[in-house]
């Protein structure tokens, strides 16, 4: 390590002020604090001693807590390709097949992104943080698996740009920045996000007879319009094909839908590790999922159509909603900030997640417009809060 | 009615180097200093002797031009030495070499039965007042204020922190005395506030004129501020007064003997100290001869005081006024090879995040000075307010006095803490921000405008 050490020492007279390099230096510090933790101590004033936990060991955290869902995304990328086109694959063919589709995205989203982080960096000279390496991961996450690498590159950058730096960077932003890249996507370019035909990659294979692309939430909408249960409906869909949408199939994940997004078991591995952890506030991922769950529940008391009539537990296993709930609404800078907020926003994620997907026609998933709106509303949220903890204070004053 | 109070909220830090119940043989030290950056308040220091003159114990040295019925006195006689001055002419320090044998001004045994006014105006003119220190803001007590209340924390739960008990032993009439004069001082109690995890100790049980209520709780139960909160919370407009049980034994000596006797106990701990123990010693005395030779000194932290609130002294350094411990823990300057990324059970952390196993780790933890990251912006919620056991909003607090924004200050509760009601914040918070130097900040904007 003497050797590494040598080499950063080697090259920091460049980056020092009046080194060839100077305007540079935030990438030669973000580099090397990326090596070595730095050597700095504490001030004379204030804690002598500080907690061995940073901020990159928070984020990467959440990194590791995303891996179970990206390795099973990118065999499940594969297992579909296999279905579609009904040829045999082992295990190892659809492994290769989804890490074939799944690392371009991967590589993309973080090249670019990191490209826009450290520029921003330059020009602004502020230190480079850790935020990127969780987005980065979750914009690869939830693009469907086919996406054009330029519109990859192109969401990136507009994520990065107007929902993270004009707010000044990280711990700034307003909206979660991986969710703002895919909304991007979703309205600028609805035909490679939506639809039937994006989630499955048939190549030059023409599909099997009787497949269909759909994903469950296109197959529960419509199964409202030519009123047959939605249970009926997804134990149905491509059954001949050994892929339907059982319950079980459903929470294992061996379904189409974006990368990572459709098994709720490798979520809820990731819950467990982040609740464990503690990085992630377990209010919000039990308010997330209770919501849902208590909406469905309304829904199927106000049922006036198949969709609103499917069992409230279906909603916690279609769609991105574990996901989302998950890794993208637990974001604590978008997220609410006080512990009571938490799980208001928490709840009101799975309560609109579900309302939009019933009610809306243009929307099948709702999660991500949810989070984005909670987003919005969780300073709100907060100052409620926050107003009720001053006036319970000033009240006090009285006595 | 005395109140027993359950906190759940804080955290212990088990560190090495915890001094033993002992007291150990170390060459007295022979220089003191007082240090007017001891005192946050001060805003117009001026020193009252030369370079040269002798003084006794008691006599004055310094006074705050804005506050000047209040004089701060020699610790010891002898004679003064050096009057250090820093950038701009600041005054640092007044160093003064000791007698062998303390010499007193007398200024005769206090009669509790006089008027508040002339009882007010004897202590402030003793050198044991700066010891009363008023709430909010956290800065010297204003002769001219009546406080609605007294508090006395009776015990310690900073890191390695002396037992208050022990350091008072044999003190009991002292401390009796000093309370008699605090319930004179106050229109309202005098709190005194014990660890309810243990028996109330003999030096406190017998006390009469106080309230005695019991706290327990992980650290900071032991603090002032959070007992307050608890008891009787300050708002706007409150004024209460704090003082530390040693400082209640120095009013004692006063009352009962009508001297300004500095003399403390203090604890030596630390991982590095080869010596831990308790000495007796005076308020600002010299730490050399305490933490032994000077040939490590360079990768060596002196703290006067305790890791959290402590702030770094040279070798030859001075005893803060309010500190009666000194911890000796080694200098971090190292880089470490992926640091942020390996596992450990050895690196003591709050937090749990990937790789951090110190809670598993039931033993004690060496730490030392180094920040384990930089600063960042504040990223992850709900961390503060694990550690904070008052109906406060940290988070909310401290981004009010980012961006000084007054009346969110006073209204998040800026009037109820002080630094080191916030120093487990700051040693928790993984974007390693200076939350002590920020509430200090927050507390002047309040004071001066």
């Amino acid at each position: 390590m003497k050797l590494l050490q040598n080499l950063f020492d080697g090259m920091k007279p460049n980056f020092e002020k009046g080194g060839k390099w100077e305007k540079f230096h935030t990438l030669y510090e973000g580099h090397r604090t990326i090596a070595f933790a730095p050597d700095l101590i504490t001030k004379s004033k204030g804690a002598q001693i500080k907690d061995a936990t940073d901020l990159k060991r928070v984020m990467i955290t959440v990194v590791i807590a995303m891996i179970p869902a990206l390795l099973f995304g990118i065999l499940n990328i594969g297992h579909q390709h296999f279905i579609a086109t009904g040829a045999e694959g082992t295990f190892l063919d659809k492994a290769i097949f989804g890490a074939l589709s799944v690392l371009p995205i991967l590589i993309v989203s973080y090249a670019v992104g990191l490209l826009t982080e450290f520029t921003f960096c330059v020009i602004r000279n502020h230190p480079i943080s850790e935020g990127y390496l969780v987005t980065g991961m979750l914009i690869a996450l939830v693009m469907p698996p086919f996406i054009p690498l330029w519109q990859v590159a192109l969401a990136t950058i507009f994520a990065v740009v107007i929902g993270k730096e004009v707010f000044g960077g990280t711990g700034m932003n307003i909206l979660n920045v991986a969710m703002t890249a895919r909304a991007f996507l979703y309205f600028a370019y609805p035909a490679q996000i939506s639809g039937d035909q994006v989630w499955t990659y048939l190549g030059d294979k023409t599909a099997v007879d009787g497949f269909s692309g759909a994903t469950a939430l296109a197959v529960a909408y419509n199964s409202s319009l030519d009123a047959t249960p939605v249970v009926e409906a997804l134990g149905t869909h491509n059954a001949d094909l050994g892929a339907d949408f059982s319950f079980m199939s459903m929470f294992m994940g061996w379904i189409p839908g974006s990368i990572a997004e459709t098994s709720t078991l490798m979520a809820l591995v990731g819950a467990a590790i982040l609740i464990a952890t503690g990085v992630a506030s377990w209010k919000i991922i039990l308010g997330g999922f209770g919501g849902a769950y208590a909406m469905g529940l309304v829904m199927n008391v106000l049922a006036v159509n198949q969709y609103m009539a499917m069992p409230a537990q279906y909603h916690l296993v279609m769609g991105g909603l574990a996901f989302g709930v998950v890794f993208m609404a637990t974001d604590p800078v978008s997220a609410a900030h006080t512990e009571l907020g938490k799980w208001i926003y928490g709840i009101l994620i799975g309560v609109l997640t579900v309302i939009i997907r019933v009610t809306n026609p243009a929307y099948p998933e709702g999660i991500m417009l949810a989070v984005l709106f909670m987003n919005v509303v969780a300073p709100l949220i907060d100052h409620y809060v926050v107003k009720a903890n001053k006036t319970r204070r000033l009240q006090r004053a009285t006595i | 009615m005395s109140k027993i109070v359950k906190l759940k909220k804080g955290f212990d830090l088990k560190l090495v180097g915890t001094a033993p119940l002992e007291f150990i043989q170390v060459a007295a030290a022979t220089t003191f200093a007082i240090k007017p950056t001891d005192f946050p308040g001060i805003q117009r220091p001026k020193v009252l002797v030369n370079e040269g003159d002798t003084v006794k114990a008691g006599t004055p040295i310094l006074l705050d031009k804005a506050m000047d019925q209040v004089i701060y006195a020699s610790p010891v006689s002898g004679e003064v030495v050096e009057i250090k001055r820093g950038d701009k002419r600041k005054l640092l320090e007044i160093k003064i070499l000791a007698d062998t044998t303390v010499s007193y001004e007398k200024l005769g045994a206090l009669d509790l039965e006089q008027d508040r006014a002339t009882l007010v105006g004897k202590l402030a003119a003793s050198g044991v007042w700066p010891n009363l220190i008023q709430r909010p803001f956290g800065i010297v007590a204003n002769p001219a204020d009546s406080p609605k209340a007294i508090f006395v924390s009776g015990f310690d739960t900073h890191p390695l922190a002396p037992e208050v008990p022990y350091l008072l032993q044999g003190e009991e009439r002292y401390f009796q005395a000093g309370i008699d004069a605090l319930s004179k001082l106050t229109a309202g109690k005098v709190h005194l506030n014990v660890d309810g995890s243990k028996a109330v100790p003999t030096i406190f049980s017998g006390v009469k004129n106080v309230q005695i209520n019991q706290f327990s709780g992980p650290h900071p139960a032991g603090n002032v501020g959070i007992q307050i909160h608890h008891l009787d919370p300050i708002n706007k407009g409150d004024i209460a007064w704090t003082i530390a049980p040693y400082g209640v034994v120095q009013l004692g000596k006063f009352v009962l003997e009508g001297i300004y006797d500095a003399s403390k106990v203090i604890a030596l701990t630390g991982s590095e100290l080869t010596q831990k123990g308790y000495v007796k010693t005076y308020t600002g005395s010299n730490v050399s001869t305490f933490v032994g030779g000077s040939s490590q000194a360079e990768n060596l932290r002196i703290i006067s005081g305790n890791v959290l609130t402590g702030e770094k002294i040279e070798n030859q350094g001075y005893l803060g006024f309010y500190h009666n411990q000194v911890t000796v823990i080694p200098e971090g300057k190292y880089e470490e090879f992926l640091g942020w990324l390996k596992p450990s059970t050895s690196k003591l952390s709050f937090h749990k995040a990937i790789g951090m196993f110190s809670f598993l780790n039931s033993g004690e933890f060496k730490v030392d000075t180094n920040t384990h990251g930089e600063e960042r912006p504040f990223v992850v919620s709900g961390v503060f307010e694990k550690v904070l056991p008052m109906d406060i909003l940290p988070t909310y607090l401290f981004k009010a006095i980012v961006t000084e924004d007054f009346d969110e200050m006073e209204e998040l509760g800026l009037y109820e803490v002080i630094e080191e009601d916030v120093a487990l914040c700051e040693f928790v918070d993984p974007s390693k921000n200076e939350l002590q130097e920020l509430v200090r900040h927050g507390i002047e904007l309040l004071m001066y405008n």
